[in-house]
């Protein structure tokens, strides 16, 4: 009697996975809006949906982590309810991507810049503060730089510590920007003469070393290696400001301030970018629009000013509404 | 002569049971060694983690104001959502403390409290419009840099807050006055992921774990016996066969991303499932599973004795009879005890689900599997990349509730195998 039971339980439970991968799966329409893209966008991202999805009208949007370039791809994919509505970038889109978008019938992309972003040069804050000029950075991580050993070897006046710098992956965006303004900023003429893209590899003989995405992890690394720099983003500094400290770069601090007027060295605006062809179809997807450009977000005392993002200016955030409501098009 | 040889033997004797003491030394060693490191590694967790289990709360009195509130209690729910609830809830801390009078200082003062305050009272306000007007008591979280701080200063740890000397003040005043307190945080288990750590969960996660779990076993589990049984009782040893098996031990080996590849290919960009849902990723979990699910069902069967085949056989049981009827019973436990393991291994799996879009932020408990959902392990690796102190708590009791998970699934496989084993004697 028992067996027997056995027996049925097995053949209905074959019966129903047949029944259940014969069933047709409709892709249906959304309610939910779908969000891809950058890691450094991702928690300014996720606190606008959160709190759009507090509201309580429409369900809070799904924000995934991809990076900016794998983003950008699941993005551009195509038209339709099983691609993503919005793509987050921690840089402007790129001609190649946006040809692809093209291609796939995404045609009408609205661009948001809707804030800045500094990117720290950091060590344990039980050290000296240090000041460093970009050609000094570019002379300590470059292949095609003099690779000396220790940081006085490059100036007198810098501290007489081995080099020791854990760099983003090459997939970051934070890296992107990182070779963008330091290591193509700091490159000597006579390298940049030669071959523009030699400016931009890191050596690989030891001091500098490539540590994963992972921002908690690379903290405790400086925490255990007093030597070592880390390269994060500015609000990731400003929520562990007791454990690691930023070195001014050419003399200036990095500060909300000085990222805002782009005087500090090291600084890059954050997009999104929004499908036009879906409003209207996803629910919620212009008042998403609306609600990140929003002064309660982006403006000088917005949530996401505290949480690390940097405002743009007045004038460009005036601008950038204009934007949302009328929905223009790149 | 004679004693030389004894004395030989004697030394060898001794280097034996010398050699013999040392195995076991190493032995011993080897396993306080593993033993340590399993103990400083879980001590680790549970110290940083046990926190998240505690919340600091405070209790408010707030005036549901009409003219505040910007809506009667006759408004119909759309208006409610609109009802500005910030501002009654900063007015209940004002009025606490009416010394603060600038404007950066009320500032201040309102970062004490969490988010949730706000989301609580609008759900209050759905739920009895007729409380607007009225003055209501509630309990609500306190903000994330002032649980830290207070959950520092109960334990005595040495610990640099973001919290500004006049925040510290006021906070200290709330908990003299027994108004913040700490309780057991059931938020933990009954919410989502969230942006501020102070009202992140890991419900959401638990439950997506649960739905893709149930497909992963509902679908693996059939057709991996069924695949097993014919390849042990039916098959013929041909070619065909032997390439099968083969590659389902090739299979077994493959690293788990592979999958999330072919999921993304396959039953994403083909059949069209959507994205970041349990239901797409139980699928992708049970292509994975169902290698090892084939080998220890096919490994239980053949450890079933010959015998037992025959003797049914002889009784005149047709050969489905007889492994239906006598082998799969006496290898069901070999095979569930493979099954449990296989699910065990799929509960920490992360790669495969990234590349369906179930590393995701999802701040909603799924209701039913092909809503959008996470899972526990990609819940612990968003929590360990945030920037938030207070996610570091949080992160490490995720942990613990995974190893829980983990711990009552191999339970679960012992209890099985040992049920199964004495009903079949």
């Amino acid at each position: 009697m028992k067996l027997s039971n056995k027996n049925k339980v097995i053949r209905n439970s074959l019966l129903s996975v047949i029944v259940l991968a014969a069933t047709p799966v409709v892709s249906q329409a959304r309610d939910q809006i779908q969000i891809v893209g950058s890691s450094t966008v991702y928690p300014f991202s996720t606190l606008v949906a959160e709190r759009f999805g507090g509201s309580g009208k429409f369900k809070t949007p799904v924000v995934e982590s991809t990076g900016t370039g794998g983003g950008m791809k699941l993005f551009c994919k195509g038209v339709g309810a099983s691609h993503p509505d919005v793509s987050n970038a921690s840089r402007a889109i790129k001609s190649s991507e946006l040809e692809n978008c093209r291609k796939n019938g995404v045609k009408d992309i609205i661009e948001v810049s809707f804030g800045n972003d500094g990117i720290a040069f950091a060590n344990d804050v039980s050290n000296k503060p240090v000041n460093f000029t970009r050609q000094q950075l570019w002379m300590a991580m470059a292949e095609h730089g003099p690779k000396p050993e220790k940081w006085s070897d490059i100036d007198k006046s810098l501290p007489d510590t081995k080099i020791s710098i854990l760099v983003p992956p090459p997939t970051s965006g934070t890296r992107d920007a990182w070779n963008d303004k330091v290591m193509k900023g700091g490159c000597p003429a006579e390298v940049k003469k030669k071959d523009k893209k030699s400016c931009k590899i890191m050596r690989e003989d030891g001091p500098v070393v490539e540590a994963g995405e992972n921002d908690a992890l690379i903290v405790q690394k400086l925490g255990a290696n007093k030597e070592a720099f880390g390269i994060f983003g500015f609000s990731y500094l400003e929520n562990n400001s007791d454990k690691i400290q930023a070195a001014t770069i050419e003399g200036v601090e990095i500060s909300l301030e000085s990222i805002q007027s782009y005087k500090y060295p090291i600084a890059r605006p954050l997009f999104f970018y929004v499908k036009k062809a879906h409003i209207g179809v996803i629910p919620g997807l212009k008042e998403y629009l609306n609600a990140f450009t929003n002064e309660k977000a982006i403006g000088d005392e917005g949530y996401l000013i505290d949480a690390g993002l940097v405002p743009l200016e007045d004038g460009k955030r005036t601008k950038l509404r204009e934007v949302a409501k009328k929905l223009i098009v790149m | 002569m004679h004693n030389e040889d004894t004395l030989n033997q004697k030394n060898r004797n001794r280097s034996r049971i010398l050699a013999d003491f040392r195995f076991r030394a190493y032995g011993i060693l080897g396993l306080v060694i593993a033993g340590s490191a399993l103990l400083f590694l879980l001590g680790n967790i549970f110290s940083t983690g046990y926190s998240a289990f505690q919340q600091t709360v405070i209790t408010l009195e707030i005036n549901l104001d009409e003219d505040r509130l910007g809506v009667t209690s006759t408004a119909s729910p759309e208006e409610m959502q609109e009802a500005n609830v910030a501002k009654v809830v900063k007015q209940s801390l004002y009025d606490l403390f009416p010394e603060v009078k600038k404007r950066k200082e009320k500032r201040d003062l309102t970062k004490l409290i969490s988010l949730g305050a706000e989301l609580d009272v609008r759900d209050m306000l759905l739920l009895k419009p007729e409380s607007i007007g009225s003055i209501i008591t509630l309990t609500v979280p306190v903000s994330s840099d002032a649980d830290q701080y207070y959950k520092a200063t109960l334990t005595g740890e040495q610990f640099k807050s973001r919290l500004k000397e006049n925040q510290k003040q006021w906070l200290q005043t709330l908990i003299d006055n027994k108004q913040v307190i700490i309780k057991f945080n059931i938020d933990f288990f009954t919410q989502a992921d969230s942006r501020y750590p102070e009202l992140a969960g890991i419900g959401g996660a638990v439950v997506g774990t649960i739905y893709t779990l149930l497909i992963c076993l509902m679908i693996s589990f059939p057709l991996g016996v069924a695949a097993a049984i014919y390849l042990e009782e039916f098959s013929r040893d041909s070619f065909m066969t032997r390439m099968v098996e083969a590659n389902i031990n090739n299979l077994a080996a493959v690293p788990s991303v592979i999958f999330g590849l072919l999921g993304l290919a396959v039953i994403l960009n083909i059949f069209g499932m959507p994205r970041s849902t349990p239901l797409a990723g139980g699928i992708v979990l049970a292509l994975m599973t169902l290698p090892t699910i084939i080998i220890a069902c096919r490994s239980a069967i053949k450890t079933v004795p010959p015998s037992i085949r025959e003797a049914g056989m002889a009784m005149g049981a047709s050969p489905i009879q007889v492994t239906f009827h006598h082998v799969m019973p006496a290898a069901m436990s070999g095979t569930l005890t493979g099954t449990i393991i296989g699910l065990a291994q799929a509960l920490g799996e992360t790669a495969p689900l990234l590349m369906i879009g179930m590393v995701a932020f999802i701040a909603s408990v799924p209701g039913v599997p092909t809503d959008p959902a996470t899972a526990l392990p990609v819940q612990i690796y968003l929590w360990a990349e945030s920037a938030e102190r207070g996610f570091v708590e949080k992160t490490a009791a995720a942990i613990m509730v995974i190893i829980v998970f983990l711990i009552v699934m191999n339970l679960l496989a012992v209890v099985i195998r040992n049920r199964t084993r004495i009903s079949n004697k």
